[in-house]
Protein backbone atom coordinates (compact mmCIF):
# COMPACT_ATOMS: atom_id res chain seq x y z
CA UNK A 1 0.00 0.00 0.00
CA UNK A 2 1.35 3.45 -0.90
CA UNK A 3 2.18 5.95 1.82
CA UNK A 4 -0.45 8.60 2.41
CA UNK A 5 1.06 12.00 1.50
CA UNK A 6 0.39 13.86 4.75
CA UNK A 7 1.52 17.50 4.82
CA UNK A 8 2.67 16.95 8.40
CA UNK A 9 3.27 13.46 9.73
CA UNK A 10 2.48 13.21 13.42
CA UNK A 11 5.30 11.74 15.52
CA UNK A 12 6.77 11.81 19.02
CA UNK A 13 9.49 14.18 17.81
CA UNK A 14 6.85 16.49 16.33
CA UNK A 15 4.92 16.43 19.59
CA UNK A 16 8.05 17.43 21.49
CA UNK A 17 8.85 20.23 19.02
CA UNK A 18 5.32 21.59 19.26
CA UNK A 19 5.42 21.32 23.04
CA UNK A 20 8.54 23.47 23.13
CA UNK A 21 6.94 25.92 20.67
CA UNK A 22 3.85 26.27 22.89
CA UNK A 23 1.61 24.28 20.47
CA UNK A 24 1.53 27.23 18.08
CA UNK A 25 2.63 25.59 14.84
CA UNK A 26 0.26 22.68 14.23
CA UNK A 27 -1.56 23.98 11.14
CA UNK A 28 -4.90 22.69 9.87
CA UNK A 29 -5.50 18.95 9.80
CA UNK A 30 -7.67 19.19 6.66
CA UNK A 31 -8.59 21.93 4.20
CA UNK A 32 -11.95 23.72 3.99
CA UNK A 33 -12.42 23.73 0.19
CA UNK A 34 -15.34 25.29 -1.68
CA UNK A 35 -17.42 22.67 -3.53
CA UNK A 36 -16.42 22.01 -7.14
CA UNK A 37 -19.17 21.73 -9.77
CA UNK A 38 -18.50 18.03 -10.40
CA UNK A 39 -16.95 14.99 -8.72
CA UNK A 40 -16.59 11.37 -9.75
CA UNK A 41 -17.84 10.32 -6.32
CA UNK A 42 -19.96 12.29 -3.89
CA UNK A 43 -20.42 10.90 -0.39
CA UNK A 44 -23.33 12.32 1.60
CA UNK A 45 -22.67 12.39 5.34
CA UNK A 46 -19.41 13.16 7.12
CA UNK A 47 -19.69 10.62 9.89
CA UNK A 48 -17.24 7.77 10.30
CA UNK A 49 -18.78 5.68 7.50
CA UNK A 50 -18.82 8.54 4.97
CA UNK A 51 -15.27 9.65 5.76
CA UNK A 52 -13.94 6.08 5.70
CA UNK A 53 -15.65 5.53 2.33
CA UNK A 54 -13.88 8.57 0.89
CA UNK A 55 -10.55 7.51 2.38
CA UNK A 56 -10.69 3.97 0.93
CA UNK A 57 -11.90 5.28 -2.46
CA UNK A 58 -8.78 7.44 -2.67
CA UNK A 59 -6.40 4.99 -1.00
CA UNK A 60 -7.39 1.65 -2.49
CA UNK A 61 -9.19 2.56 -5.71
CA UNK A 62 -7.14 5.57 -6.87
CA UNK A 63 -10.18 7.83 -7.01
CA UNK A 64 -9.03 11.43 -7.06
CA UNK A 65 -12.20 13.45 -7.50
CA UNK A 66 -14.12 12.65 -4.34
CA UNK A 67 -16.18 14.90 -2.04
CA UNK A 68 -17.76 14.31 1.35
CA UNK A 69 -20.76 16.59 1.97
CA UNK A 70 -21.66 17.11 5.60
CA UNK A 71 -24.59 19.26 6.68
CA UNK A 72 -23.03 20.16 10.05
CA UNK A 73 -19.53 19.36 11.21
CA UNK A 74 -17.78 16.04 10.60
CA UNK A 75 -18.33 13.50 13.36
CA UNK A 76 -21.21 15.60 14.75
CA UNK A 77 -23.76 12.84 14.19
CA UNK A 78 -23.79 9.46 15.87
CA UNK A 79 -20.07 8.95 15.38
CA UNK A 80 -19.38 11.71 17.92
CA UNK A 81 -22.24 10.65 20.22
CA UNK A 82 -21.62 6.96 20.59
CA UNK A 83 -20.21 4.96 23.48
CA UNK A 84 -17.40 3.57 21.28
CA UNK A 85 -17.66 -0.16 21.97
CA UNK A 86 -15.95 -2.28 19.34
CA UNK A 87 -16.35 -6.03 19.10
CA UNK A 88 -17.14 -8.73 16.52
CA UNK A 89 -18.96 -11.33 18.64
CA UNK A 90 -21.94 -11.82 16.33
CA UNK A 91 -24.09 -14.87 15.87
CA UNK A 92 -24.45 -15.22 12.10
CA UNK A 93 -21.43 -15.98 9.88
CA UNK A 94 -22.29 -13.03 7.60
CA UNK A 95 -22.15 -10.61 10.54
CA UNK A 96 -19.00 -12.15 12.03
CA UNK A 97 -17.24 -11.71 8.66
CA UNK A 98 -18.38 -8.08 8.45
CA UNK A 99 -17.60 -6.98 11.99
CA UNK A 100 -14.35 -8.91 12.25
CA UNK A 101 -13.18 -7.29 9.02
CA UNK A 102 -13.85 -3.98 10.78
CA UNK A 103 -12.05 -5.01 13.96
CA UNK A 104 -9.00 -6.17 12.01
CA UNK A 105 -8.87 -2.86 10.16
CA UNK A 106 -9.26 -1.04 13.50
CA UNK A 107 -6.30 -2.98 14.88
CA UNK A 108 -4.00 -1.40 12.28
CA UNK A 109 -5.73 1.95 11.95
CA UNK A 110 -3.62 4.19 14.20
CA UNK A 111 -0.55 3.23 12.17
CA UNK A 112 -2.30 3.41 8.83
CA UNK A 113 -3.86 6.84 9.46
CA UNK A 114 -0.87 8.22 11.40
CA UNK A 115 -3.48 9.21 13.97
CA UNK A 116 -3.93 7.68 17.41
CA UNK A 117 -7.47 6.33 17.49
CA UNK A 118 -6.80 5.12 21.05
CA UNK A 119 -8.01 1.59 20.39
CA UNK A 120 -8.06 -0.12 23.77
CA UNK A 121 -8.65 -3.87 23.46
CA UNK A 122 -9.64 -4.21 27.09
CA UNK A 123 -12.15 -6.97 26.41
CA UNK A 124 -15.94 -6.95 26.29
CA UNK A 125 -17.74 -9.04 28.91
CA UNK A 126 -21.38 -9.92 28.28
CA UNK A 127 -23.30 -11.00 31.39
CA UNK A 128 -25.87 -13.79 31.84
CA UNK A 129 -28.32 -13.36 34.72
CA UNK A 130 -30.04 -16.73 34.92
CA UNK A 131 -29.60 -20.37 34.08
CA UNK A 132 -31.62 -19.81 30.90
CA UNK A 133 -29.52 -16.82 29.84
CA UNK A 134 -26.48 -19.02 30.35
CA UNK A 135 -27.79 -21.82 28.13
CA UNK A 136 -28.59 -19.41 25.31
CA UNK A 137 -25.22 -17.80 25.77
CA UNK A 138 -23.41 -21.12 25.47
CA UNK A 139 -25.20 -21.64 22.17
CA UNK A 140 -24.21 -18.17 20.94
CA UNK A 141 -20.62 -18.67 22.03
CA UNK A 142 -20.47 -21.94 20.11
CA UNK A 143 -21.79 -20.19 17.00
CA UNK A 144 -19.21 -17.42 17.42
CA UNK A 145 -16.38 -19.93 17.82
CA UNK A 146 -17.48 -21.62 14.62
CA UNK A 147 -17.43 -18.14 13.02
CA UNK A 148 -13.77 -17.92 14.06
CA UNK A 149 -14.29 -15.25 16.72
CA UNK A 150 -12.15 -15.27 19.90
CA UNK A 151 -14.75 -15.70 22.65
CA UNK A 152 -14.67 -17.57 25.98
CA UNK A 153 -17.57 -18.64 28.17
CA UNK A 154 -17.19 -17.60 31.84
CA UNK A 155 -18.82 -18.88 35.02
CA UNK A 156 -19.92 -16.42 37.73
CA UNK A 157 -16.46 -16.41 39.33
CA UNK A 158 -14.93 -15.85 35.91
CA UNK A 159 -17.09 -12.75 35.49
CA UNK A 160 -16.14 -11.46 38.94
CA UNK A 161 -12.46 -11.95 38.07
CA UNK A 162 -12.97 -9.71 35.02
CA UNK A 163 -15.15 -7.15 36.82
CA UNK A 164 -14.03 -6.72 40.41
CA UNK A 165 -16.71 -4.20 41.39
CA UNK A 166 -19.79 -6.02 40.05
CA UNK A 167 -22.66 -6.76 42.46
CA UNK A 168 -22.07 -10.12 44.20
CA UNK A 169 -25.42 -10.12 45.99
CA UNK A 170 -27.30 -13.33 44.98
CA UNK A 171 -30.55 -11.50 45.79
CA UNK A 172 -29.85 -8.73 43.27
CA UNK A 173 -32.75 -8.26 40.86
CA UNK A 174 -30.35 -9.34 38.09
CA UNK A 175 -27.75 -11.57 39.77
CA UNK A 176 -24.61 -12.51 37.87
CA UNK A 177 -24.81 -16.09 36.69
CA UNK A 178 -21.94 -16.13 34.21
CA UNK A 179 -21.03 -14.57 30.93
CA UNK A 180 -18.63 -14.55 28.05
CA UNK A 181 -15.74 -12.39 26.96
CA UNK A 182 -14.25 -11.28 23.65
CA UNK A 183 -10.75 -10.16 24.57
CA UNK A 184 -10.06 -8.38 21.25
CA UNK A 185 -13.11 -6.18 21.87
CA UNK A 186 -12.87 -2.86 23.64
CA UNK A 187 -13.26 0.83 22.95
CA UNK A 188 -11.70 3.45 20.67
CA UNK A 189 -11.76 7.23 20.56
CA UNK A 190 -14.77 8.23 18.41
CA UNK A 191 -13.63 11.72 17.35
CA UNK A 192 -10.20 10.39 16.48
CA UNK A 193 -11.72 7.83 14.10
CA UNK A 194 -13.63 10.58 12.25
CA UNK A 195 -10.73 13.03 12.32
CA UNK A 196 -8.10 10.43 11.41
CA UNK A 197 -10.03 9.30 8.33
CA UNK A 198 -10.80 12.94 7.42
CA UNK A 199 -7.17 14.01 7.64
CA UNK A 200 -5.91 11.04 5.63
CA UNK A 201 -8.63 11.43 2.98
CA UNK A 202 -7.89 15.15 2.70
CA UNK A 203 -4.19 14.43 2.26
CA UNK A 204 -5.09 12.36 -0.80
CA UNK A 205 -7.16 15.14 -2.32
CA UNK A 206 -10.67 14.36 -1.03
CA UNK A 207 -12.71 17.56 -0.55
CA UNK A 208 -14.39 17.52 2.85
CA UNK A 209 -17.14 20.11 2.68
CA UNK A 210 -18.83 20.95 5.97
CA UNK A 211 -21.99 23.05 6.44
CA UNK A 212 -23.21 21.62 3.15
CA UNK A 213 -26.62 19.97 3.39
CA UNK A 214 -27.91 17.79 0.59
CA UNK A 215 -31.45 18.99 -0.05
CA UNK A 216 -32.37 16.96 -3.14
CA UNK A 217 -31.18 14.87 -6.07
CA UNK A 218 -30.73 15.66 -9.77
CA UNK A 219 -31.93 13.03 -12.19
CA UNK A 220 -31.19 12.26 -15.81
CA UNK A 221 -34.10 9.97 -16.62
CA UNK A 222 -34.09 7.30 -13.91
CA UNK A 223 -30.45 7.86 -12.97
CA UNK A 224 -29.20 10.15 -10.21
CA UNK A 225 -26.54 12.44 -11.65
CA UNK A 226 -25.99 14.91 -8.86
CA UNK A 227 -27.22 16.55 -5.69
CA UNK A 228 -28.80 19.85 -4.74
CA UNK A 229 -27.11 21.32 -1.70
CA UNK A 230 -27.30 24.37 0.54
CA UNK A 231 -24.13 25.45 -1.29
CA UNK A 232 -25.44 24.88 -4.82
CA UNK A 233 -25.81 21.92 -7.17
CA UNK A 234 -23.00 19.38 -7.49
CA UNK A 235 -22.79 16.83 -10.30
CA UNK A 236 -21.57 13.32 -9.48
CA UNK A 237 -20.65 10.10 -11.25
CA UNK A 238 -21.75 7.90 -8.38
CA UNK A 239 -23.24 8.90 -5.04
CA UNK A 240 -22.85 7.14 -1.71
CA UNK A 241 -25.19 7.91 1.14
CA UNK A 242 -24.12 7.41 4.77
CA UNK A 243 -26.43 9.63 6.80
CA UNK A 244 -27.54 7.18 9.54
CA UNK A 245 -30.72 8.48 11.26
CA UNK A 246 -31.58 10.70 8.28
CA UNK A 247 -31.53 7.87 5.73
CA UNK A 248 -35.32 7.90 5.41
CA UNK A 249 -35.35 11.66 4.85
CA UNK A 250 -32.87 11.42 1.97
CA UNK A 251 -34.47 8.27 0.55
CA UNK A 252 -37.77 10.17 0.32
CA UNK A 253 -36.01 12.90 -1.65
CA UNK A 254 -34.75 10.26 -4.08
CA UNK A 255 -38.22 8.71 -4.29
CA UNK A 256 -37.97 5.45 -2.34
CA UNK A 257 -38.56 4.00 1.12
CA UNK A 258 -36.24 1.93 3.30
CA UNK A 259 -36.84 -0.85 5.85
CA UNK A 260 -35.62 1.56 8.51
CA UNK A 261 -37.16 3.39 11.43
CA UNK A 262 -35.29 6.20 13.18
CA UNK A 263 -35.18 6.22 16.97
CA UNK A 264 -33.38 8.17 19.68
CA UNK A 265 -30.66 6.25 21.50
CA UNK A 266 -29.39 7.89 24.66
CA UNK A 267 -26.21 7.59 26.67
CA UNK A 268 -24.72 9.25 29.74
CA UNK A 269 -21.46 9.87 31.57
CA UNK A 270 -20.77 10.31 35.25
CA UNK A 271 -18.18 12.55 36.83
CA UNK A 272 -14.65 11.13 36.48
CA UNK A 273 -13.23 8.88 39.19
CA UNK A 274 -10.08 6.79 39.62
CA UNK A 275 -9.82 3.58 37.55
CA UNK A 276 -12.23 0.90 38.80
CA UNK A 277 -13.45 -0.78 35.62
CA UNK A 278 -10.86 -1.98 33.10
CA UNK A 279 -13.15 -3.82 30.71
CA UNK A 280 -16.44 -3.20 28.92
CA UNK A 281 -19.58 -4.80 30.32
CA UNK A 282 -22.84 -5.54 28.52
CA UNK A 283 -26.01 -7.18 29.77
CA UNK A 284 -28.57 -8.54 27.34
CA UNK A 285 -31.35 -8.71 29.93
CA UNK A 286 -31.15 -5.15 31.20
CA UNK A 287 -29.65 -3.76 28.00
CA UNK A 288 -27.04 -1.88 30.02
CA UNK A 289 -23.50 -1.40 28.83
CA UNK A 290 -20.73 0.52 30.57
CA UNK A 291 -17.04 1.30 30.30
CA UNK A 292 -14.74 3.73 32.04
CA UNK A 293 -13.23 6.40 29.81
CA UNK A 294 -9.57 7.35 29.92
CA UNK A 295 -10.67 10.50 31.75
CA UNK A 296 -12.31 8.30 34.41
CA UNK A 297 -15.98 8.86 33.56
CA UNK A 298 -18.40 5.95 33.53
CA UNK A 299 -19.83 5.93 30.01
CA UNK A 300 -23.09 4.01 29.83
CA UNK A 301 -26.35 3.50 28.01
CA UNK A 302 -28.92 0.86 27.18
CA UNK A 303 -31.96 0.46 24.94
CA UNK A 304 -33.75 2.73 22.50
CA UNK A 305 -36.56 5.14 23.20
CA UNK A 306 -39.11 2.92 21.52
CA UNK A 307 -40.93 5.29 19.18
CA UNK A 308 -39.74 7.13 16.07
CA UNK A 309 -37.84 10.31 16.80
CA UNK A 310 -35.64 12.89 15.17
CA UNK A 311 -35.33 14.88 18.41
CA UNK A 312 -31.76 14.48 19.60
CA UNK A 313 -32.57 14.22 23.27
CA UNK A 314 -33.88 11.04 24.91
CA UNK A 315 -36.81 10.66 27.24
CA UNK A 316 -36.82 10.51 31.02
CA UNK A 317 -38.55 7.11 31.55
CA UNK A 318 -35.91 5.31 29.46
CA UNK A 319 -33.17 7.36 31.13
CA UNK A 320 -34.37 6.21 34.54
CA UNK A 321 -34.46 2.57 33.42
CA UNK A 322 -30.88 2.85 32.18
CA UNK A 323 -29.66 4.30 35.48
CA UNK A 324 -31.59 1.68 37.47
CA UNK A 325 -29.95 -1.11 35.47
CA UNK A 326 -26.50 0.36 36.00
CA UNK A 327 -27.02 0.67 39.75
CA UNK A 328 -28.29 -2.89 40.01
CA UNK A 329 -25.01 -4.11 38.55
CA UNK A 330 -22.78 -1.57 40.33
CA UNK A 331 -24.51 -0.44 43.55
CA UNK A 332 -21.48 1.68 44.49
CA UNK A 333 -22.09 3.98 41.49
CA UNK A 334 -25.04 5.36 43.48
CA UNK A 335 -22.74 8.06 44.86
CA UNK A 336 -21.55 9.26 41.45
CA UNK A 337 -22.92 12.45 39.95
CA UNK A 338 -24.25 12.38 36.42
CA UNK A 339 -22.31 14.77 34.24
CA UNK A 340 -24.08 14.62 30.87
CA UNK A 341 -26.92 12.87 29.06
CA UNK A 342 -27.47 13.02 25.30
CA UNK A 343 -28.97 11.11 22.39
CA UNK A 344 -28.33 10.38 18.74
CA UNK A 345 -30.86 9.44 16.06
CA UNK A 346 -30.15 5.90 14.94
CA UNK A 347 -31.31 4.10 11.80
CA UNK A 348 -32.67 0.71 12.84
CA UNK A 349 -33.36 -2.04 10.29
CA UNK A 350 -35.86 -4.74 11.21
CA UNK A 351 -33.16 -7.39 11.50
CA UNK A 352 -30.64 -5.10 13.24
CA UNK A 353 -28.22 -5.56 10.37
CA UNK A 354 -27.03 -2.79 8.04
CA UNK A 355 -27.86 -2.02 4.43
CA UNK A 356 -24.86 -1.91 2.10
CA UNK A 357 -25.16 -1.78 -1.67
CA UNK A 358 -27.38 -0.40 -4.43
CA UNK A 359 -30.40 1.72 -3.66
CA UNK A 360 -33.55 1.33 -5.79
CA UNK A 361 -32.29 4.34 -7.80
CA UNK A 362 -29.46 3.95 -10.30
CA UNK A 363 -26.29 5.83 -9.36
CA UNK A 364 -27.13 6.04 -5.64
CA UNK A 365 -25.60 3.57 -3.17
CA UNK A 366 -26.39 2.90 0.48
CA UNK A 367 -24.40 2.49 3.68
CA UNK A 368 -26.94 2.77 6.49
CA UNK A 369 -29.12 0.85 8.89
CA UNK A 370 -26.29 0.45 11.40
CA UNK A 371 -28.71 1.45 14.09
CA UNK A 372 -27.31 1.27 17.58
CA UNK A 373 -24.07 -0.50 16.67
CA UNK A 374 -22.26 0.95 13.68
CA UNK A 375 -19.24 2.61 15.28
CA UNK A 376 -17.48 -0.74 15.54
CA UNK A 377 -18.15 -1.23 11.82
CA UNK A 378 -16.83 2.08 10.46
CA UNK A 379 -13.67 0.74 8.78
CA UNK A 380 -15.59 -2.11 7.13
CA UNK A 381 -18.59 0.01 6.14
CA UNK A 382 -16.31 2.51 4.45
CA UNK A 383 -14.11 -0.16 2.87
CA UNK A 384 -17.11 -2.01 1.43
CA UNK A 385 -19.00 1.03 0.14
CA UNK A 386 -15.77 2.24 -1.52
CA UNK A 387 -15.44 -1.16 -3.19
CA UNK A 388 -19.03 -1.02 -4.47
CA UNK A 389 -18.77 2.59 -5.67
CA UNK A 390 -15.47 1.94 -7.46
CA UNK A 391 -16.35 -1.40 -9.04
CA UNK A 392 -20.15 -1.32 -9.26
CA UNK A 393 -20.09 -4.80 -7.66
CA UNK A 394 -20.63 -6.21 -4.20
CA UNK A 395 -17.69 -7.59 -2.27
CA UNK A 396 -18.54 -11.09 -0.91
CA UNK A 397 -18.68 -9.60 2.62
CA UNK A 398 -21.28 -6.96 1.69
CA UNK A 399 -23.46 -9.09 -0.62
CA UNK A 400 -25.66 -10.56 2.18
CA UNK A 401 -26.38 -7.02 3.44
CA UNK A 402 -27.98 -5.86 0.20
CA UNK A 403 -31.39 -4.19 0.37
CA UNK A 404 -32.80 -7.10 -1.64
CA UNK A 405 -32.75 -9.31 1.48
CA UNK A 406 -36.04 -7.71 2.48
CA UNK A 407 -37.63 -9.03 -0.72
CA UNK A 408 -35.95 -12.44 -0.77
CA UNK A 409 -36.54 -12.95 2.96
CA UNK A 410 -32.89 -13.78 3.73
CA UNK A 411 -32.76 -11.51 6.77
CA UNK A 412 -29.75 -11.56 9.10
CA UNK A 413 -31.61 -11.32 12.36
CA UNK A 414 -29.00 -10.18 14.85
CA UNK A 415 -31.67 -8.75 17.16
CA UNK A 416 -32.43 -12.36 18.01
CA UNK A 417 -28.96 -13.73 17.26
CA UNK A 418 -26.44 -11.52 19.06
CA UNK A 419 -28.96 -10.40 21.64
CA UNK A 420 -27.48 -7.04 22.37
CA UNK A 421 -27.38 -4.45 19.68
CA UNK A 422 -24.53 -2.06 20.43
CA UNK B 1 -42.03 12.40 28.78
CA UNK B 2 -44.76 12.18 26.15
CA UNK B 3 -48.37 12.70 27.14
CA UNK B 4 -50.55 10.79 24.70
CA UNK B 5 -54.32 11.07 24.17
CA UNK B 6 -56.07 7.72 24.60
CA UNK B 7 -59.50 8.18 22.98
CA UNK B 8 -61.04 6.21 25.85
CA UNK B 9 -59.07 7.31 28.95
CA UNK B 10 -57.83 10.77 28.00
CA UNK B 11 -54.26 12.03 28.27
CA UNK B 12 -51.84 9.65 30.00
CA UNK B 13 -48.06 9.24 30.40
CA UNK B 14 -46.08 7.54 27.64
CA UNK B 15 -45.08 4.71 29.98
CA UNK B 16 -48.62 3.33 29.59
CA UNK B 17 -48.45 3.14 25.79
CA UNK B 18 -46.84 0.99 23.18
CA UNK B 19 -45.88 2.29 19.75
CA UNK B 20 -47.46 0.20 17.00
CA UNK B 21 -45.85 1.37 13.76
CA UNK B 22 -47.11 3.19 10.69
CA UNK B 23 -50.68 2.33 9.72
CA UNK B 24 -50.83 0.32 6.49
CA UNK B 25 -53.42 -1.63 4.57
CA UNK B 26 -52.61 -5.28 4.08
CA UNK B 27 -52.50 -6.16 0.37
CA UNK B 28 -54.32 -9.23 -0.94
CA UNK B 29 -52.20 -12.36 -0.43
CA UNK B 30 -51.61 -12.96 -4.16
CA UNK B 31 -49.09 -10.18 -4.76
CA UNK B 32 -45.45 -10.04 -5.86
CA UNK B 33 -42.64 -10.32 -3.31
CA UNK B 34 -41.82 -6.66 -3.91
CA UNK B 35 -45.33 -5.48 -3.05
CA UNK B 36 -45.37 -7.73 0.00
CA UNK B 37 -41.92 -6.56 1.18
CA UNK B 38 -43.07 -2.99 0.72
CA UNK B 39 -46.04 -3.61 2.99
CA UNK B 40 -44.17 -5.59 5.63
CA UNK B 41 -40.85 -3.71 5.83
CA UNK B 42 -40.70 -0.36 4.04
CA UNK B 43 -41.44 2.76 6.07
CA UNK B 44 -41.86 6.42 5.22
CA UNK B 45 -40.04 7.23 8.49
CA UNK B 46 -40.89 10.93 8.16
CA UNK B 47 -39.14 13.72 9.96
CA UNK B 48 -42.05 15.97 10.91
CA UNK B 49 -45.76 15.05 10.98
CA UNK B 50 -46.00 11.26 11.17
CA UNK B 51 -49.16 9.15 11.26
CA UNK B 52 -48.71 6.30 13.68
CA UNK B 53 -50.53 3.59 15.61
CA UNK B 54 -50.40 3.42 19.38
CA UNK B 55 -51.91 1.03 21.89
CA UNK B 56 -52.88 1.98 25.43
CA UNK B 57 -51.33 -1.33 26.43
CA UNK B 58 -50.88 -0.52 30.12
CA UNK B 59 -54.41 0.86 30.32
CA UNK B 60 -57.62 0.07 28.50
CA UNK B 61 -55.98 -1.71 25.54
CA UNK B 62 -57.42 0.66 22.92
CA UNK B 63 -55.58 0.99 19.58
CA UNK B 64 -55.68 4.41 17.92
CA UNK B 65 -54.02 6.48 15.19
CA UNK B 66 -52.43 9.81 15.93
CA UNK B 67 -50.27 12.32 14.10
CA UNK B 68 -47.14 13.31 15.96
CA UNK B 69 -44.25 15.52 14.88
CA UNK B 70 -41.19 13.26 15.08
CA UNK B 71 -38.85 16.27 15.17
CA UNK B 72 -40.49 17.92 18.19
CA UNK B 73 -42.63 15.05 19.61
CA UNK B 74 -45.68 17.37 19.64
CA UNK B 75 -48.98 15.53 19.22
CA UNK B 76 -50.75 17.26 16.33
CA UNK B 77 -54.51 17.76 15.98
C1 LIG C 1 -25.84 7.03 22.26
C2 LIG C 1 -25.26 6.12 21.21
C3 LIG C 1 -24.40 5.10 21.58
C4 LIG C 1 -23.86 4.25 20.63
N1 LIG C 1 -22.95 3.32 21.03
C5 LIG C 1 -22.32 2.54 20.11
C6 LIG C 1 -21.29 1.65 20.52
O1 LIG C 1 -20.93 1.56 21.70
N2 LIG C 1 -20.69 0.88 19.56
C7 LIG C 1 -21.06 0.96 18.26
O2 LIG C 1 -20.50 0.22 17.44
N3 LIG C 1 -22.01 1.83 17.83
C8 LIG C 1 -22.65 2.63 18.74
N4 LIG C 1 -23.61 3.53 18.32
C9 LIG C 1 -24.00 3.57 16.91
C10 LIG C 1 -23.00 4.38 16.09
O3 LIG C 1 -22.80 5.64 16.70
C11 LIG C 1 -23.50 4.59 14.67
O4 LIG C 1 -23.98 3.40 14.09
C12 LIG C 1 -22.37 5.12 13.77
O5 LIG C 1 -21.70 6.20 14.38
C13 LIG C 1 -22.94 5.56 12.45
O6 LIG C 1 -21.95 6.24 11.72
P1 LIG C 1 -22.36 6.99 10.40
O7 LIG C 1 -21.13 7.57 9.83
O8 LIG C 1 -23.17 6.07 9.57
O9 LIG C 1 -23.40 8.11 10.90
P2 LIG C 1 -23.18 9.54 11.59
O10 LIG C 1 -21.95 9.60 12.41
O11 LIG C 1 -24.47 9.89 12.25
O12 LIG C 1 -22.93 10.48 10.35
C14 LIG C 1 -23.96 10.81 9.44
C15 LIG C 1 -23.74 12.25 9.05
O13 LIG C 1 -24.63 12.58 7.99
C16 LIG C 1 -24.93 13.94 8.12
N5 LIG C 1 -26.13 14.23 7.34
C17 LIG C 1 -27.41 13.86 7.58
N6 LIG C 1 -28.23 14.34 6.64
C18 LIG C 1 -27.46 15.01 5.76
C19 LIG C 1 -27.73 15.74 4.56
N7 LIG C 1 -28.98 15.86 4.08
N8 LIG C 1 -26.69 16.31 3.91
C20 LIG C 1 -25.42 16.21 4.38
N9 LIG C 1 -25.11 15.53 5.51
C21 LIG C 1 -26.12 14.95 6.18
C22 LIG C 1 -25.11 14.12 9.62
O14 LIG C 1 -24.96 15.47 9.99
C23 LIG C 1 -24.02 13.23 10.18
O15 LIG C 1 -22.83 13.91 10.50
C24 LIG C 1 -24.20 4.40 19.26
C25 LIG C 1 -25.07 5.42 18.88
C26 LIG C 1 -25.59 6.29 19.83
C27 LIG C 1 -26.50 7.40 19.39
ZN1 LIG D 1 -57.04 3.96 27.38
Amino acid sequence: MSRTPFRTRYSAAGLLRQGLAGQTGWGEAWRAPAPKPRYDFVIIGGGGHGLATAYYLAKLHGANRVAVLEKGWIGGGNTGRNTTIVRSNYFFPESAALYDHALRLYEGLSQELNYNIMLSQRGVVTIAHSHHDMELMARSVNAMLINGIDVELLDAEGVHREIKIANRDPDARYPIHGGFVQRRGGIARHDAVAWGYARAADAMGVDIIQNCEVTGFRFDGARVVGVETSRGPIAAGRIGMAVSGHSGVLAAKAGFKLPIQSYALQAMVTEPVKPVLDTVILSGSTGIYCSQSDKGEMVFGAGLDLYPSYAQRGNLPVGQTIIAALLDMFPRFRTLKLLRQWAGIVDVCWDYSPLIGRSPVEGLYLNCGWGTGGFKAIPAGGWLLAHILATGQHHPISAPFDLNRFTTGRLIDEAAGAGIAH
Amino acid sequence: MLALPCPHCGTRDEAEFQFGGEPAIRPPSAVTDTVWADYVYMRSNEKGPHRELWCHAGGCGQWFVLTRDTATHAVLP
